[in-house]
């Protein structure tokens, strides 16, 4: 969900947010019940046609898929031994088909605008849930993400650089002192943009 | 009304006392705060939007009293950081500048033309739909920059801006403060950037011990520390 965005003008990226997330509920239900192997097969061609209208690279399309295939690899065999090639079959096309669906969608979407289509889903709700904190809160956890992967990888190569490698206790302890900093850094810079409430 | 105005104000953390009965009426459209390590600079530059509240004295921004009315203080100044990473919030360029925006509930296109404009005028516009967190360090500044200045405070503060950037960066950096038509308080430790500045305060051990054109007052800075 990192950086994979993929700017275009196609028409997938161009349908809302909101739309796009109801399809995509929808299409990766509807293989979940669909149980003959020719109707998946056709279900798969209607993705990679997606794919091929978003104009998505196809390197960064696979980045995306990959990761499932490794998956299937060890997943298959048990599958094909305990029910047979065509459940075997199923299994492996409707989860990749429901991992293309999903990295079509994070290809082509904007970060902001599924925070903008989850407060439109909240907002019926507005009375109990603050849509506007929930988006925040979510937006401050993918940026988490990096801004770890980042400190864990600083803290690791000082730490070969002072030659005290190996011990677990001299990873975590900065990494948790500095997370906590970091933390309180981004909450200040947040009060300083007015969202301090 | 407008302005920063520090009436005795003092700040202690726990024991020690950081700031010590700072008064200073700043005006002026550039100025520059200067001085050691821990004599109390970012305290001071804290202070001017609410990040810090005052132990004793007060701080009035426009008349208003910053530990009273916070928000409304926040609203007109703009605080940049020295690490911009610990500022930039959304995942692209785009969205963290239009980030800033979503409190103040324009329309969709207006806030769009205020964001592309932002972007245009630091340089970002090739940038816009990049991941933020993986820009240089220059970059990222100039981001943290386009995140500020978008909401179109009256007054910015910047406590050592571009420490982590190179020379280049660094006047580039110089070069956007030199075209702001806002109030600008800057800390830093590169004297050069504080040189065109139009007054400079020394700070030595939590007090003010020189306050004057840049001239006179880096000069006295750089006689206290050599
Ligand atoms: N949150 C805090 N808790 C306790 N002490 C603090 C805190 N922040 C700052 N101090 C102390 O207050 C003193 C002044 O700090 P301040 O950050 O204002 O200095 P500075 O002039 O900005 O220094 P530098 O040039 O290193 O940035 C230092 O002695 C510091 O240790
Ligand atoms: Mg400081």
């Amino acid at each position: 969900m990192i950086g994979v965005f993929h700017p275009g003008t196609s028409v997938v990226h161009r349908a809302p947010a909101l739309l796009k997330l109801a399809l995509l509920a929808a299409f990766v239900t509807a293989t979940a019940l669909v149980v003959s192997l020719p109707w998946l097969g056709a279900a798969s061609v209607v993705v990679a046609l997606l794919f091929l209208v978003a104009r998505v690279p196809a390197r960064a399309a696979l980045r995306q898929i990959v990761p499932i295939l490794w998956l299937l690899a060890f997943a298959m065999p048990v599958q094909v031994l305990f029910g047979g090639w065509e459940a075997a079959g199923v299994m492996a096309l409707r989860l990749v088909i429901a991992v293309a669906l999903a990295a079509v969608y994070t290809l082509t979407t904007p970060v902001s605008a599924t925070l903008d289509a989850m407060q439109t889903l909240l907002r019926p709700l507005r009375r109990w849930i603050d849509a506007d904190r929930v988006g925040l809160a979510l937006a401050l956890a993918i940026r988490c993400v990096p801004l770890l992967a980042d400190l864990v990888r600083e803290v690791m190569e000082a730490r070969k650089a002072r030659g005290s490698e190996g011990s677990l206790l001299s990873l975590a302890v900065p990494v948790i002192v500095r997370s906590l900093r970091t933390a309180e850094h981004l909450g200040e810079a947040l009060t300083a943009r007015g969202f301090d409430d | 009304m407008s302005g920063i105005v520090f009436e005795g104000v003092s700040h202690d953390f726990g024991a020690e006392r950081v700031v010590e009965d700072v008064s200073l009426d700043l005006r002026e459209r550039r100025v520059g705060i200067v001085g050691a390590n821990g004599s109390g600079k970012s305290t001071l530059a804290r202070m001017i939007n609410g990040l810090v509240a005052p132990t004793a004295g007060r701080v009035l921004v426009d008349g208003l009293d910053v530990s009273r009315e916070a928000r409304a203080v926040r609203r007109r100044v703009g605080f940049v950081f020295t690490n911009a990473d610990n500022q930039i919030v959304m995942p692209t360029v785009r969205e963290d500048v239009a980030f800033t925006l979503r409190r103040h509930r324009l329309d969709r296109a207006d806030a769009a033309t205020r964001v592309d404009a932002a972007l245009a005028r630091f340089g970002l516009t090739e940038l816009a739909d990049r991941p933020a967190h993986r820009l240089s360090g220059g970059q990222k500044q100039l981001l943290a920059l386009a995140s500020v200045l978008v909401a179109e405070p009256g007054i910015v503060v910047a406590d050592e801006p571009t420490t982590l950037l190179d020379a280049r960066n660094a006047r580039r950096i110089a070069r956007y403060f030199a075209d702001l038509d806002q109030q600008l308080v800057v800390v830093s430790h590169q004297l050069e950037l504080l040189e065109d500045f139009d007054r400079v305060i020394v700070m030595e051990h939590g007090r003010v011990v020189a306050d004057d054109v840049p001239g006179v007052a880096l000069e006295a800075y750089r006689t206290l520390i050599s």
